[in-house]
Formats: structure tokens, C-alpha cells, sequence
């Protein structure tokens, strides 16, 4: 029932807006929506302090039958995979509503509808734990999204949302392709629970991974399914963008963990050398890319790549540190990222440009925006003390011990720990340093107190998770452990010489 | 020896920093409050670190862990928990052990001595900074950040594991890059900041890979585990097939950390953005680039002592070192810039200090990086006395005969200089030829040799650089009137004279032939029972010949320029090549900066980026498009066309079934 109120509070808020539109002015629209966002927050706090840690069991489940006859139930609960999305999510919303307090005007029953729809989905699809019922929240995400970036966005805005939904389309046609074969494997259910006990036994293993794994890869985006990006970055409006960056790339990586891994042991490790590898390119590619770009906008897109290389790099190390290392990741990419994308998003605002070179000297008129976004870079950067370090160096250790040959993926993905501190400082140094020489950017303002209160709270938990992350690796512990320890079963369910060997060379390598 | 006075001496900065960090707005009109306030937290550390001094003495030691940093439960089961019969074979025992990366403290002989080298000079320095930064708009921003700086170091030297020690690590390197580019609107400023951050990140790397290695090996990160563990495990490793590359696992792990340590002590390759580093406000310069954070690639290596003297990659360590030592010590003799010289000389110095650790002399090398914290240290203080009686001239061809102007700076540079030019019982002296004496008692001749033509060069240098300043006639610009600093700033000259002149006699009383010093710290490396290095019948005759090439250094330093007229280009082929800096940044933006940048710019960006792969995206969409447009016509709504178009269909399916199969 929590769960429920958590996912349709944001859904009940949007038919609130839409029936009041009429009635009420814009802010008195903007407060609705805020208070709604607010609301799902602190009831999904209970999520949090409910949460039993000793378990790797579904929790908070909720479980309704919705159209028997075709084997589809209403059914959610989450895990210690799911449950940092969660949270993420609506912790990530009230202060994207905050951040598009001053900057949308246009239309503000129209945008807070679609974000507090978009959140409806965005949650829904971590929750459900039906496959049917997870089509339709990552499907129906897509229409909020068409309209944030396509109403609200930049000048190029109808090419980047129209390639951005055609990518995941094509992605999400095979993977429902992939979830009406599952369908039948599963005795007409669409039920994920009971199809994870037949995880081993599957056939068609790799076909099946491979139809899951390109819509996620999309989402993600792995390299080279990367280029919808930067182009809906750019035009998305800066809410779009922190949504974007802070929660929909995340359903890919956790759709990988939640169905691709433990579904598809097999497939799994067929193609882990060939993902590990795209994975540490997209890191290093990512970076170079990143590094050139004249806009501050493509550069954290082209970083968004780099960054999510690292989390699928430690998903697929397939043990716990990387595994652990890749879901804590998740959330601090989330959390840079987004306040990355806010602070542009501020400066835009005042300037009405996002190229670097139109910046320059600003730390002399926006001492405290300087501040916060030295702290954000360097929490991207992933400097020890704050969150990033913590996932990066969970993932690389992860990797490098997963295998014999994993070492080189580890090391090559360490590269991207310089290129990163190369391309943000870079920069940081040509927006923020030097001499305040341009006439436009004399008058900055500094940041006022809601674009203060917008950040604040994401700086404490980049510092929270830098310093003390145990509350929350612990409470993903038992069920990483729980699906790597279902993984290898099913492997060892499968039996095949031939994988045999592949695990054995990845198995042995932890303890060499 | 309490937990709590640990974490007072830790915390008590990082306070220091958040008050000036977070109020620096309220308490910028009371510019005096906000630096006091930083030295106040030093002091109080200060106080700590001479408290855990008389601990240790008394032969205390201290390892705690304080919290579980990143830690997790692994996935942990036997066999019979998979249940099913074939999967009894031990492939899928899949076993990790649990992970825990602690924050925790280990305390003990050479902790102590960096906690007091780190405190001591800090303090000074804060209290020489209240004068020297007197009327910068920035003043609360730079004890902020110094204070940060101080909590990093302590982190770094109090770690009881190599995780917590990179926290420190990256945290000093971050203050660093802070502090070299405290003046942001200087591009030379913020480029050397940015350049110093990045080259030690690629150290940094080195040292990733390296706590990886060991961790991979023996599944901790704690120096007390490993160090326990490292004799059985390079015993059974040598029996065994574990080896990378044909190197043994201790020996990789060894020399990757040691590249972390290479790009944090500016050591050949990585020493570039040292000198570039100078950028920043001379006392940082003073407590960063010479006297502490510079040092921690030293410190590492001798905590890490036990692992290098199984691996046998001290060689390595040794000549990296001694080369870099004769390199910087080139460069430094064509260096005009006061600040670049000690810089070079602080790269110099610290290729002795990594001889000393390479070549198992660790106690050595701990005491040359411990009488070069007070003697460069005092000399950067004192160049930064000079800027300020200058108006921040830092060229000594604009200079000479400061002395009668600047009596204070002059006598107690000439104190920092004699003693690094080892001057027969002043500081730098003891610990200079203890390193060189072990190195030819330990069997590395060649070693020996260079480190004495170096330490000729040394003196020479810096005596070029004493007479060049302060000698000869004035070269000052007549708009230009030196006048003395304040006590604030000389006060803390003079007190870190003394120990630069005098610490070396105080902890080499000989007590039959073992040193105060030795006698201290030589129970942290006693694993290997390194005795003293000297020998009571030789050791007369290397002091000797230190001696002589020093006062020799010096001597040639006074014909050439006691009375110095400076030319404006270099006259030799050598000198231009040494002014230029051998040309090394130069060929580092040719070699890698500049391509890794056009690459990125014109193969992968738009060429991969832009044409192929979205290209091939936007192709696909246009075929797609283009085809269905095309399909469309014969969607044409007249039944007739469909007709035909269904007769053809059938006639060709017809065919193919009859015909072709």
C-alpha cells in the first residue's frame, strides 16, 4: 500500500493541477506541485526507515490480481537494489520543481504535469515486479519526457526528442519481444518473482539477454547507443536535463541488474568480455569527448558517459564490491550530475548561454555558486571524502579482482579517474577563473537563497556519502549478494563445460 | 596515549577550516581574527603532536579503527548451500571474504616525527602567513584552505591502512591545486594549479592500482595485516606461478605505489608541476612544496618499508631518486627566479631523500626529509621576505646587495643555505652524508658518486643564488625600496633558524654509533635490522669529503658571483638547454597534450562521434523515412494497383515453389 501511495501520490497531484489549472495562477500551480513532490518525499522516507536490511526478500510488497486472464498482476516491492532509486527519485523531484521555480513560466500547469507524471513512472518502474506491469511504467515515462524536452526545450528540440523516443522505442521493442517469449517460459504469467526461480533453465539464453540488454544499454546509454544524449541534453530544459541525467539513465543499469543479470546467467557471461570492454571505452571515450566540448551542457552529457561506463563496468565485474560499488554509483551520479546540470542551469539563466567561452573570472561575482560548484566538480571527479570516490573505487577494485583478465579492464578504466580531473578542472578553471574581462558577466548575480536551498541539500549527501556510506551499502548488501549468489547457481544449474571455464577464469581470479 | 587526543589533533584544524570556511564572510573586516583563528587550531595540534611525542618516547603505540569506511558483507557460502550435486565442483565456491576499508590510526615513532615536523612548521607558517597575506581580499580563503591542508597531511601520515592514506593523499593534492591557484585571475596561476592536480592524479593512478594489487593479494588494505602477512606470502609466491609479468606480486604493487609516490614528490617523470607550482603564495610553498605535503611520497615508501625489502624494488627507487636529484640540481644552476631555484632544489633534495629510502638507509631518509622541512621550509619563508621588501620581484638579476636592507632575511637565508649545502655540522650536513655514506656502504658506488657531484652543485647553486641577492652591488630598480619584514614574519624566521643550524647536532650525539634520531624511529624499520650506517673508522672520512665538496660548492659560487653582472642570454649551448628547462614541458604538450587534445577533438568528436555513429543513426532514420515514403505510393487506395501487386505476389510465390526448390 506504501508503495502505492509512494508511485500515484505524484499521478494524484498532476490530476489535482490539471483539474485546478483554470482556477489558480501559476505559483499557487508551482506551491500544488511542490507540496505534492514534497509529500511523496517524506512518505517514501518511511521506505527508507522501514526498511529491513537483513533481508534480500521484496519488501513492502503489494500484490493485486489486474488482468487474470492474460497472467498480468499489479505487483510491487522493492529490494536494497531498488530502494536508493526510489528515494532518489523523489528526493530529486521536489527540488527539480524548486529549480524550475523561476525559469517556467510558459505553461506551468503543463510542466508540472508532466514531471509529476514522469515521476509516476520513473518510480513505477523500479517498483514493479511484473513484467507487464514494468512495461507500461518505462513506456508511459516516455510521454512526459516527449513533452518536457519537446514544449519546453531549446531550439533544436523537436530533432532531439523525436531521436531520443525513436532510440528507446527500438530498444523497447525487442525487449517486449524478449517479455512475451518470457511470458510463456513462465506459464503464461508475467509474474518476475516466479520467473527468477526458473532463472537457470531458460532457453535461448542469449538471444533473450541480448533483447533485454539493448534496450537498457539505450537507456543508459553504453557506448556506442550514446548519441540521443547529448542532443536531448542540450535542448532538454535544465529540469529535463536533472531528471535525465538523475533518474532515466538509471533504469538502464538497474534494468540490467533487476532482469538481464540474474534472468540470463548464461547470456550474462557470454557477453560480459564484450560489455566490460564497451564499458571501459565509453569511460575513456566519454571523457575525451567531454574534454573538446565547447558547451557546458554536451561536457557533463559527454561526462554522463564516461561516468555510466563505470557503473555497468562494476555491474558486470559480478561480485559484491563491483556490483555494490556500480548501485552506490547509481545514486552519486545521480546526485553530481543533477546539481551539475542545476548549476548550469543557473548560470543559463543569467546569461542565457551555456558556452564556456562566454564564461570566465566568475568566482569574483558568484563567490558562493564558485564554492558549491567546486565541490560538485570535485565530488565528480570522485575525490576521496566525497560520494563519487566511494563507487568509483568500489567498481575498479571490483573489476580488478573479478578476473584474471578483468585487471585490464580495471586499468584501463582508471585511466578515466585522470582524463575526468582533466576535463572538469579544465573547465572549471575556464568558467570560473581568470579575469572577470566580459562586460555581460560583471553583473552576475550570486545565487539567492532558493537556488541555495535547490543545492544545499545535494551537498549533503555528496559529503554524507563521502565520509559515511555504510547506512547506505548496507542496506544494498543482502540483495546484491542475494542475485550474484542466484547468478552462480544458475551457472552452476547450466553446467556447460564451456561456460565453465569462463566463469572458472573469472571465479579463480578473486582469489589470486 | 588516548584515542581522543588523536582525533582533537585531527580535528582541531578541520574546525579551523569550517569556521573560516563557512563565517570568512563576517569575519573578512577582522582580518586578524580569521588568521589567528587558523593558528590557533594548528597550535592546538601542535600541542597534541608534542603530547603524542612524549607517548611514543615512553614506547607507546597506538592502532585504532575508528569507523567502518566502505564495507560490505560478501556473498560468502560453502557448497553445500548450492545443494545440487554437479555443483559441488569448486568452480562456483565463490568465496571473497568480506570487505572493510577502515578509518583508523596507527601511531608510532615516525608518525610521531611527521606529526611534529607537519604541526610545528605549519604553525610557523600560519603565523608568518597573518603578515604575509596581510590585505588580501582572499585572506579568509587562505587559512581556510591552509588549515584544510594541515587536516589532509594528518590524515594522511596518521592512517593505519593505504586507503585512508590516499584520502590524505588526494585531500593534500586538492589544497595544493587550492593554494597554487589561490589567485584565480591569473592564468599562470590557475594553468599551474590545474597542472599540479592532474599530474598527480596520474600518480594517483599508480597508487590505485597499487592498493588494488594488494588488495588482491591479501584482501586488506591495514599496513599491520600486510606488513604480518608479506614475508609468508613473497615466500609462497615464490614457489608458486602467481607471478604478473614475471614480476612477483609485491614487487608491482611496490613499484605502483611508488609512481603515486613519484607524481606526489615530483620525481622524474612526474616532478613538471612542481616548479610551475611556485605560482602560489610563497608560504604555501613553504609548507606545501617543501616542507610537508611534497614529502608524503617519502613518508609512503618508508611506511611501506617491509614491502620494498621484500620486493627488492628499492633499486628502482634509489636511482629514480639520484637521477632526479642531478637533474633538478642542472636545472636549478640556470634558474634566475629565487622561488624556482629552491624549487628545483626542493626536487633535488627530495631524489636524496628516496635514495635514502631505496637503499634501506629509511631512518636516513627520514631525517634528511625532516632537516630539509626546517631548512627549506625557512628559506622559502625568506624568499617570500625578499618578495615582500621587493614588491614581489623574484629575479635575483634585479637584485644583489640586499644584505644591508634585509639584515634578518639575509643571515637566516644564509643559515637555510649553508645547511643545505652541507656545511660541516649544520643540518642538512648529517643527514646529507648519512644518506650518501649508506649508499656506498650498501653497495651503490655509482650512487655515491652522483650524489656528491650533486651535492657540489647544490652548493653551488645556492650560494649563486645567496650572493646573487644579497651580495655584490645593487641591481634593484630605483622605484624599488627594500625595507625589513615585520616581526610577524621574522619572528617565525628566526625560530626555524635554530633548528635548521642546530638539529642535526642535537640527534647525533653518538651513543656508540647510534644516533638520538636512529635510536627513536629505527624500531618502525627494525624488521630488517638496519643498523646506523655509520662506522666509527670510516665515517670521519666521508664527513670529510662532504665537507670538502660543499665548502668546495660554496668557494666556486663566491669567485664567479660575489660580485655578479648578469648576461642576458645564456652563453653556453648547456646553460640555454638547463634555462629551457630541457625543453620538457614543451615535449610533454607535443607528446601527449596536444594530441590526446586534437584526437579528441577531430577523431572522436567529430569524426566518430558526429559523422560515423551519428551519422549511421540519422542514416538509418533517413532510409527508413526515404523508404517509407516510397512504400506509401503504392499505397494508393485504387484496388486495381492491389490486385495487380497481389497477382505478382502469388505468380513469384508460385515460381518459387515450382521452380527454384
Amino acid at each position: 500500500m506504501l508503495l502505492s501511495a509512494v508511485i500515484f501520490l505524484p499521478l494524484i497531484g498532476a490530476i489535482i493541477i490539471a483539474l485546478t489549472r483554470t482556477i489558480v495562477n501559476a505559483s499557487a500551480i508551482k506551491g500544488i506541485a511542490l507540496a505534492i513532490a514534497l509529500l511523496t518525499f517524506i512518505v517514501s522516507l518511511s521506505l527508507y526507515t522501514g526498511f529491513d536490511e537483513t533481508t534480500h526478500f521484496m519488501q513492502f510488497k503489494v500484490q493485486n490480481s489486474w488482468i487474470p486472464e492474460l497472467g498480468i498482476s499489479y505487483q510491487l516491492g522493492i529490494d536494497g537494489i531498488s530502494l536508493w532509486l526510489v528515494l532518489l527519485t523523489t528526493f530529486l523531484t521536489p527540488i527539480c520543481v524548486l529549480a524550475a521555480w523561476g525559469s517556467i513560466d510558459k505553461g506551468a500547469s503543463g510542466f508540472m504535469i508532466s514531471l509529476l507524471m514522469l515521476e509516476t513512472g520513473m518510480l513505477g518502474v523500479f517498483c514493479a515486479l511484473d513484467l507487464f506491469l514494468f512495461f507500461v511504467f518505462w513506456e508511459s515515462m516516455l510521454i512526459p519526457m516527449y513533452l518536457l524536452i519537446g514544449v519546453w526545450g531549446g531550439t533544436r528540440r523537436i530533432y532531439a526528442t523525436v531521436k531520443f523516443v525513436l532510440y528507446t522505442m527500438a530498444g523497447s521493442a525487442l525487449m517486449l519481444v524478449g517479455i512475451l517469449y518470457l511470458y510463456f517460459q513462465n506459464d503464461n504469467s508475467f509474474d518476475l518473482l516466479t520467473l527468477y526461480d526458473k532463472a537457470g533453465t531458460l532457453p535461448h539464453q542469449r538471444l533473450l539477454f541480448l533483447a533485454f540488454f539493448v534496450a537498457f544499454a539505450i537507456k543508459v546509454p553504453l557506448f556506442p547507443f550514446h548519441t540521443w544524449l547529448p542532443d536531448a541534453h542540450v535542448e532538454a530544459p535544465t529540469v529535463g536535463s536533472v531528471i535525465l541525467a538523475g533518474v532515466l539513465l538509471k533504469m538502464g543499469t538497474y534494468g540490467i541488474l533487476r532482469f538481464c543479470i540474474p534472468l540470463f546467467p548464461e547470456g550474462t557471461v557470454a557477453f560480459t568480455p564484450l560489455i566490460s570492454t564497451l564499458a571501459v571505452v565509453g569511460i575513456i571515450y566519454g571523457a575525451l569527448v567531454a574534454m573538446v566540448q565547447p558547451d557546458l551542457k554536451k561536457l557533463v552529457a559527454y561526462s554522463s558517459v564516461s561516468h555510466l561506463g563505470f557503473v555497468v563496468l562494476g555491474l558486470f565485474a559480478l561480485n559484491s564490491q563491483g556490483v555494490q560499488g556500480g548501485i552506490i554509483q547509481m545514486v552519486n551520479h545521480g546526485l553530481s550530475t543533477g546539481a551539475l546540470f542545476l548549476l548550469v542551469g543557473m548560470i543559463y539563466e543569467r546569461r542565457h548561454t551555456r558556452m564556456i567561452a562566454d564564461f570566465g573570472g566568475l568566482a569574483k561575482c558568484m563567490p558562493i555558486f564558485a564554492t558549491i560548484f567546486l565541490i560538485v566538480t570535485l565530488s565528480s571527479i570522485g575525490l576521496p571524502g566525497l560520494n563519487g570516490f566511494v563507487g568509483e573505487f568500489m567498481i575498479l577494485l571490483g573489476s580488478f579482482i573479478s578476473g584474471a583478465f578483468s585487471k585490464v579492464y580495471a586499468v584501463f578504466a582508471a585511466t578515466g579517474v585522470i582524463l575526468a580531473a582533466v576535463y572538469m578542472l579544465w573547465m572549471f578553471q575556464r568558467v570560473m577563473f581568470g579575469k572577470l574581462d566580459k562586460p555581460e558577466n560583471q553583473s552576475l548575480k550570486d545565487l539567492n537563497l532558493r537556488e541555495i536551498i535547490v543545492l544545499l541539500p545535494i551537498l549533503l549527501f555528496i559529503v554524507w556519502i563521502g565520509v559515511y556510506p555504510k547506512p547506505f551499502l548496507s542496506r544494498i548488501e543482502k540483495s546484491v549478494n542475494h542475485v550474484l549468489k542466484q547468478h552462480t547457481k544458475a551457472m552452476a544449474a547450466i553446467g556447460e563445460s564451456q561456460n565453465a571455464v569462463v566463469v572458472d577464469a573469472g571465479l579463480k581470479g578473486e582469489r589470486e | 596515549m588516548s584515542v581522543n587526543l588523536i582525533i582533537l589533533l585531527l580535528i582541531s584544524p578541520l574546525v579551523g577550516f569550517l569556521i573560516n570556511g563557512l563565517f570568512g564572510k563576517w569575519l573578512r573586516n577582522t582580518e586578524k581574527l580569521s588568521g589567528w583563528i587558523a593558528c590557533l587550531a594548528v597550535l592546538v595540534s601542535l600541542i597534541c603532536s608534542v603530547i603524542v611525542f612524549t607517548h611514543v618516547k615512553g614506547g607507546a603505540e597506538l592502532n585504532q579503527t575508528l569507523y567502518q569506511w566502505i564495507a560490505a558483507e560478501s556473498h560468502e557460502y560453502s557448497k553445500t548451500e548450492l545443494g545440487s550435486g554437479e555443483s559441488a565442483t569448486p568452480l562456483f565456491e565463490w568465496i571473497t571474504g568480506n570487505f572493510a576499508f577502515n578509518i583508523g590510526f596507527h601511531v608510532d615513532s615516525l608518525t610521531a616525527v611527521m606529526l611534529l615536523i607537519i604541526t610545528g612548521i605549519g604553525f610557523l607558517i600560519h603565523v608568518y602567513s597573518i603578515g604575509y597575506m596581510h590585505g588580501d581580499a582572499g585572506y579568509t580563503r587562505y587559512f581556510a584552505y591552509l588549515n584544510l591542508f594541515v587536516f589532509a597531511m594528518l590524515i594522511l601520515v596518521l592512517a593505519d591502512n593505504y586507503l585512508m592514506m590516499f584520502v590524505g593523499w588526494e585531500g593534500v593534492g586538492l589544497c595544493s591545486y587550492l593554494l597554487i591557484g589561490f589567485w584565480y585571475e591569473k592564468k599562470s596561476a590557475t594553468d599551474a594549479g590545474k597542472k599540479a592536480f592532474i599530474v598527480n592524479r596520474i600518480g594517483d593512478f599508480g597508487f590505485l592500482l597499487g592498493m588494488f594489487t594488494l588488495f588482491a593479494a591479501f584482501g586488506t588494505l591495514d599496513f599491520i595485516p600486510i606488513f604480518e602477512q608479506a614475508e609468508f606470502f613473497e615466500r609462497t609466491e615464490s614457489t608458486g606461478s602467481n607471478l604478473v609479468f614475471g614480476a612477483s606480486t609485491l614487487a608491482v604493487a611496490t613499484l605502483l605505489l611508488f609512481v603515486g609516490a613519484v607524481g606526489k614528490s615530483a620525481q622524474i617523470p612526474l616532478y613538471v608541476w612542481l616548479p610551475d607550482a611556485m605560482e602560489g603564495p610563497t608560504p604555501v610553498s613553504a609548507l606545501i612544496h617543501a616542507a610537508t605535503m611534497v614529502t608524503a611520497g617519502v613518508y609512503m615508501v618508508a611506511r611501506s618499508s617491509v614491502l620494498f625489502d621484500l620486493a627488492g624494488t628499492g633499486d628502482v627507487v634509489a636511482w629514480i631518486g639520484v637521477l632526479t636529484a642531478a637533474f633538478a640540481a642542472i636545472m636549478a644552476l640556470a634558474a634566475n627566479d629565487i622561488k624556482r631555484v629552491l624549487a628545483y632544489s626542493t626536487v633535488s633534495q627530495l631524489g636524496y631523500m628516496f635514495v635514502g629510502v631505496g637503499i634501506g638507509a629509511y631512518a636516513s631518509g627520514i631525517f634528511h626529509l625532516m632537516t630539509h622541512a626546517f631548512f627549506k621550509g625557512l628559506m622559502f619563508l625568506t624568499a617570500g621576505s625578499v618578495m615582500h621588501a621587493m614588491s614581489n620581484e623574484l629575479d635575483m638579476r634585479r637584485m644583489g646587495g640586499l644584505r644591508s636592507k634585509l639584515p634578518i632575511t639575509h643571515i637566516t637565508f644564509l643559515v637555510g643555505a649553508l645547511a643545505i649545502s652541507g656545511f660541516p655540522l649544520l643540518s642538512g650536513f648529517w643527514s646529507k652524508d648519512e644518506i650518501l655514506h649508506s649508499a656506498w656502504e650498501k653497495g651503490h658506488p655509482i650512487i655515491y658518486v652522483i650524489g656528491l657531484v650533486t651535492a657540489f652543485l647544490t652548493a653551488f647553486y645556492m650560494f649563486r643564488l645567496i650572493f646573487g641577492t644579497f651580495y655584490g652591488k645593487s641591481r634593484v630598480d630605483s622605484q624599488i625600496h627594500p625595507h625589513e619584514s615585520p616581526p610577524v614574519m621574522w619572528v617565525p624566521l628566526a625560530i626555524l633558524a635554530i633548528p635548521s643550524a642546530l638539529i642535526g647536532l642535537a640527534l647525533l650525539s653518538w651513543k656508540g654509533h647510534d644516533s638520538a634520531f636512529h635510536h627513536f624511529i629505527g624500531g618502525v624499520f627494525s624488521h630488517h635490522g638496519e643498523k646506523t650506517a655509520h662506522h666509527a673508522d670510516n665515517v670521519l672520512l666521508f664527513m670529510a669529503i662532504s665537507s670538502i665538496v660543499g665548502i668546495a660548492g660554496i668557494a666556486l659560487a663566491w669567485v664567479k658571483y660575489r660580485d655578479w653582472t648578469p648576461l642576458a642570454q645564456p652563453q653556453s649551448a648547456i646553460h640555454k638547454l638547463a634555462a629551457e628547462k630541457f625543453y620538457v614541458d614543451e615535449i610533454y604538450n607535443a607528446v601527449f597534450v596536444q594530441p590526446i587534445k586534437k584526437v579528441s577533438q577531430f577523431v572522436l568528436w567529430r569524426g566518430l562521434d558526429v559523422s560515423i555513429i551519428d551519422g549511421t543513426v540519422n542514416g538509418v532514420a533517413f532510409v527508413v523515412r526515404t523508404v517509407g515514403g516510397s512504400l506509401r505510393r503504392f499505397q494508393t487506395g485504387v484496388v486495381q494497383s492491389y490486385i495487380v501487386s497481389m497477382v505478382i505476389g502469388i505468380i513469384i510465390f508460385l515460381a518459387y515453389y515450382l521452380f527454384i526448390r
